[in-house]
């Protein structure tokens, strides 16, 4: 999805997710949103906001040994940290850092659907491609759905399958030029 | 031993100290004069009011006068609560919960306490009653009041964390639970000092009250320890019911987090 600023691209993000107060109903194969309990939908239906916040002083704290996997060692690896990024201080990351690890801490609790908005926006052209390689591998593997909010046209036309602007009056389907 | 009765001269005495001091104010342009005689004649009358009521109150002996004393303390009590606050709840609930937090806390202490502990006969006997209440309400208050205003404004400052939170699948408990324990802590930090520096940084007022009024410095010590314990007691209820209430009310029944219930008061 793609928009002017302020259109509402990130509250409809909200809305799906469950955060705000909305009209309608969203279903996710048989589960009706509001008859699953808050947080048992949210993390089917895992949205990673543009700005991540931390709350604990470590990076490790805000993970909760979901990391023991090794699908989440490979996933640490290739978005270029070792192993000791858990001892790591919260004060001392990166805009960039935080938004990659803050990728990774939404995919620990397996969503069926990812709501992304802007996860690309704080890194390099190189780490971009890692993150749009490594979300097209989750939705290959997992079968899962994705909404990716972005400003960059281009890069939608990559990684989606439909892109969509929104608009004051709704969904309006793009064409690629 | 009696206890010598002051005299309005005594008094007088004691009130020419402070218009000593509003004169060298006046003199070296302190400028605090005018509030130093206001506040000190504020004080002598409120004082000499609620000495004549309690005074009646305690020639009546009657269930019904005391109810309506500790009605209206209350009432009082649960306006000063949302009186200082930055951010409070919308309408009268706000009002309700503090109100509502003070009576179970400090009234079912107190009950406890006249009808266990004390074992005074009849339980509502004034003398005993309207202190006692008096001192857990007025610290009560200072706890559910520095309680409320840190959970409220300690909400909306961290409204990105708690949205963070509830994001990565935490309840509304988990989500705001940092919130609320330092809220705790905070609304209890004055009783817990008070307590810890009982008797060697300061002597507690009721229980110097009591030794000048001519009780034997051990009775006053017991009455002092009770009074504490009551008091620590009956914060920390209050403080949790408070919180508690206030933060049930910044959740929706979808686990959101509504902030348009609160007004922010400049």
């Amino acid at each position: 999805m793609t928009g002017k600023s302020g259109v509402g691209k990130t509250q409809l993000l909200r809305a799906v997710a469950d955060v705000i107060p909305h009209d309608g109903e969203c279903i996710l194969d048989a589960d009706v949103c509001s008859s699953v309990s808050p947080p048992i939908w949210r993390k089917m239906v895992a949205m990673l906001p543009a700005e991540s916040f931390w709350w604990y002083d470590s990076v490790g704290a805000h993970f909760n040994g979901g990391l023991l996997h090794p699908e989440f060692k490979d996933l640490m690896e290739r978005l270029g940290f070792s192993q000791d990024v858990m001892e790591w201080q919260v004060s001392r990351l990166s805009t960039g850092e935080r938004q990659r690890l803050s990728l990774i801490r939404t995919l620990i609790n397996r969503p069926r659907v990812l709501l992304l908005d802007e996860p690309t926006s704080a890194l390099d052209k190189k780490m971009v491609a890692v993150v749009e390689e490594i979300i097209a591998d989750i939705r290959f593997h997992r079968q899962i759905s994705c909404i990716w909010v972005s400003h960059d046209r281009d890069q939608l036309f990559r990684v989606a399958d439909t892109v969509c602007t929104v608009e004051t009056t709704g969904l309006v389907k793009e064409n690629r030029e | 031993m009696n206890v010598i009765s002051l005299s309005t001269f005594d008094l007088s005495l004691a009130a020419s100290l402070l218009l000593i001091l509003a004169a060298t104010s006046l003199r070296i342009g302190l400028g605090l004069e005018r509030r130093i005689v206001i506040s000190g004649i504020r004080m002598t009358v409120q004082l000499l009011l609620v000495g004549m009521v309690l005074k009646l109150l305690f020639a009546s002996e009657g269930f019904i006068p005391v109810g309506f004393m500790s009605i209206f303390m209350l009432l009082v009590a649960g306006y000063e609560v949302r009186a200082r606050q930055k951010r409070k709840l919308r309408g009268s609930t706000g009002y309700l919960i503090s109100t509502g937090s003070m009576l179970v806390s400090s009234f079912t202490v107190t009950f406890l306490a006249l009808t266990v502990m004390v074992g005074v006969d009849p339980w509502y006997t004034p003398q005993y009653a309207i202190p006692m209440l008096g001192m857990l309400l007025g610290n009560t208050m200072n706890g559910v009041a520095i309680a409320s205003d840190r959970l409220t404004t300690g909400m909306y400052d961290q409204r990105g964390v708690i949205e963070q939170r509830l994001l990565l699948g935490q309840s509304w408990q988990e989500a705001s639970g940092d919130i609320r324990r330092d809220c705790m802590r905070t609304g209890m930090i004055p009783i817990i000092n008070s307590m810890a520096a009982a008797g060697i940084v300061s002597l507690p007022g009721m229980m110097t009250g009591q030794i000048l009024g001519g009780s034997s410095p051990l009775d006053a010590v017991k009455y002092q320890i009770l009074i504490m314990f009551l008091i620590a007691a009956g914060t920390g209820f209050g403080v949790l019911a408070a919180i508690w209430l206030i933060s049930r009310r910044l959740f929706d029944d979808r686990q959101r987090l509504v902030l348009d219930c609160l007004i922010s008061v400049k």
